[in-house]
């Protein structure tokens, strides 16, 4: 990836929690575990080694079961958790190197949080909580609350510009701070595992609402979340997390395919492969036109059997999103890729 | 074993030399700087003369209406607004109406006074560990030593009158608003604090337009508490010249007046009452936001 695409990079960030972090920062640099530095210092090991190149305009998910460090890391973005040792660079530029007014300035102009437990401002109206960003910049009222107003429509909250947070339904108060945290117009999106406190249909409302928004707007965002369904629905890239450390960074169709180890498999395991598994994935590289239907290579196999299913016998052609074909898919391949590799077990009854 | 069964105590003489030596120390402390500090409580006692004497000439009519406007914006309550005209008509049909104008003037000033060192202070505490853990000791020491302790050096400093009165009562009533200030803020949802810092607001953005706010409803009931302890030491300072509703009942204690003591204290618990009621409902409505309907 070019360099120049590079917009957050995290170069060798630790954190450890408790007292005498720096003594404990020097076993865990010398290979020391969470488990142990726990015992031997009483120190917990939040972040261990992490580094993440975050593309411009991109979202990257970050995933990793409760405890795995993904809020802390998040946290570091915006330094609501300073660091015990590393560096993060925007734009070339170490923010932890930002003095206490520039930080504020940085968080205002540069980053915006979207939070699990919505963290809205119950004292105040919707329309409020939607211009809070802009309104502590010091802008006039008439402006901020013109520009909040346009968000809350566009979240789709129009009328309900008066009501208090506790008014509102659980999606309806995300959508309220979806909305206050799009409204400063920064760069950045943090999300942290903000659609998780939400129940399933309203959370893939939410995610569409989300990509139509990416679409529009091309944000960096970085997501957290620990639900793998929702990872590869929205993330372009997916970092995986445990115990504080990076486990895998890498695309999406990779994570499936090869996952890097034993946390990885069990994160996939349950994943309906058929549903995820993109064509480009699975296809055989080639230039020449097969004998079947030609398909798009972000195609999921789920649909590729449709339209195999007509005439088996018939490779299908895959061609990329100009139209160049780049490969095909012969039945063997789809129920090959369909298949659950090997290492992630094989005791599936009936 | 003569020390195992009396305990082995510093000698008599040794003990009222002790007494005397900080006996005297404060007397030369109050000789040297007596005058000063009474010239620095001056303005306070002015306005509260001022404020004393505004009740009092002012027609009873006009009080009446006054208190009952402030009750109905404070509990928008029919039933306390009428309890409160009541009231105060009785008050004023058994005599008591000079004296009761006097008690509201220092229960006012004084709740005045709490509210603009105990916000602040309890503020500070909120924001520093160290404040806190050095004020609240001494909050304890306030709320709990006997109030005829801290009237001896009061007095000692600045004799008897209307000042060391009122001091005594803030004394008395501060340490509520303080504590309370201070535990609202810090009950604050730490998520929504988290917030205002992640859209990079300043220590005073999250203090004026978060954390006081979430924290009204606490330091509100702070606010009554003050008032509420403000009103039981009424009696206590009549003792060193507050005039009001504490005077007579003071008299009646060494005299044995029932009806003059019976009285008088009802007229204090009939302002407590109305305090209590309309502070109360005026901090209810103040976070409405977070059980009902549109506002």
């Amino acid at each position: 990836m070019n360099s120049k695409n590079i917009l957050i990079k995290v170069n060798q960030l630790y954190k450890i929690f408790g007292d005498g972090d720096k003594s404990a920062l020097d076993l865990v640099k010398n290979g020391m575990g969470k488990d142990e530095l726990l015992e031997k210092s009483n120190c917990v090991l939040g972040l261990n080694n992490i580094n993440l190149n975050i593309n411009r305009g991109k979202i990257q998910v970050v995933m990793g079961l409760s405890g795995s460090g993904k809020s802390t890391l998040i946290r570091h973005l915006n330094r609501l958790i300073e660091p015990t040792s590393g560096e993060i660079l925007f734009n070339d530029e170490n923010i932890l190197n930002l003095s206490p007014k520039e930080l504020i300035q940085f968080r205002q102009n540069n980053m915006s949080m979207v939070f699990q437990k919505f963290a809205l401002f119950p004292h105040k109206t919707v329309l409020q909580n939607v211009g809070y960003g802009l309104a502590i910049q010091n802008i006039s009222k008439d402006e901020w609350s013109e520009k909040a107003q346009k968000w809350i429509k566009r979240v789709g909250l129009d009328g309900y510009e008066t009501y208090y947070p506790g008014q509102l339904s659980g999606g309806m108060q995300q959508r309220v701070g979806l909305a206050r945290a799009l409204a400063t117009d920064a760069e950045i999106l943090l999300m942290d595992e903000a659609f998780s406190a939400l129940d399933p249909l309203i959370r893939s409302e939410m995610q569409n609402i989300l990509l139509d928004l990416q679409n529009e707007l091309h944000k960096t965002i970085i997501f957290i979340t620990h639900d793998l369904d929702e990872a590869l629905k929205i993330g372009d890239r997916i970092a995986i997390l445990r115990d504080g450390s990076m486990v895998q960074d890498s695309d999406p169709q990779e994570i499936i395919m090869n996952p890097a180890d034993e946390y990885v498999s069990d994160f996939i395991k349950d994943i309906n492969r058929a549903r995820v598994i993109q064509a480009k994935s699975i296809m055989t590289p080639t230039n020449s036109k097969s004998s079947g239907a030609t398909v798009k290579e972000d195609m999921v196999l789920e649909d590729i059997l449709q339209i195999m299913s007509d005439a088996p016998s018939k490779p299908v052609t895959i061609a990329n999103s100009k139209g160049k074909i780049t490969g095909k898919i012969e039945m063997v391949n789809l129920i090959e890729g369909m298949k659950r590799p090997k290492s992630l077990g094989t005791n599936i009854t009936g | 074993m003569d020390w195992f069964y009396n305990f082995p105590d510093m000698s008599r003489s040794d003990l009222r030399d002790f007494k005397k030596s900080v006996d005297f120390a404060f007397t030369d402390f109050s000789r040297t700087y007596g005058e000063a500090i009474e010239s620095f409580f001056e303005p306070l006692l002015m306005f509260l003369v001022w404020f004393e004497k505004f009740f009092i000439n002012t027609p009873w009519p006009l009080i009446v209406l006054g208190i009952i406007f402030l009750a109905w914006v404070g509990s928008r309550s029919l039933i306390v607004v009428l309890g409160t005209f009541i009231s105060f008509m009785l008050i004023g049909y058994f005599g008591m109406w000079e004296d009761t104008m006097s008690t509201l003037a220092i229960i006012l000033v004084a709740t005045f006074l709490c509210i603009s060192i105990g916000i602040p202070l309890g503020i500070a505490m909120a924001r520093s560990n160290k404040i806190q853990a050095f004020v609240v000791p001494i909050l304890d020491i306030m709320q709990t030593i006997p109030s005829f302790v801290y009237l001896i050096p009061v007095v000692m400093l600045l004799g008897i009158g209307k000042v060391p009165g009122l001091i005594a009562v803030c004394i008395y009533a501060i340490p509520p608003i303080v504590r309370l200030t201070n535990l609202g803020i810090r009950l604050v949802d730490k998520d929504v604090l988290e917030a205002a810092d992640s859209f990079g607001a300043n220590y005073w953005q999250k203090l004026l337009g978060v954390q006081i706010p979430l924290a009204l409803p606490t330091i509100f009931a702070g606010v009554n508490q003050t008032i509420m302890m403000a009103l039981a030491m009424v009696v206590i300072a009549s003792m060193i010249g507050v005039k009001g509703l504490g005077l007579p009942v003071l008299q009646a204690i060494s005299n044995q007046y029932l009806a003059l003591g019976l009285m008088n204290g009802l007229a204090i618990v009939i302002l407590a009452i109305i305090f209590d009621r309309v502070t109360q409902k005026f901090g209810l409505r103040m976070q409405k936001y977070r059980n009902e309907g549109k506002d």
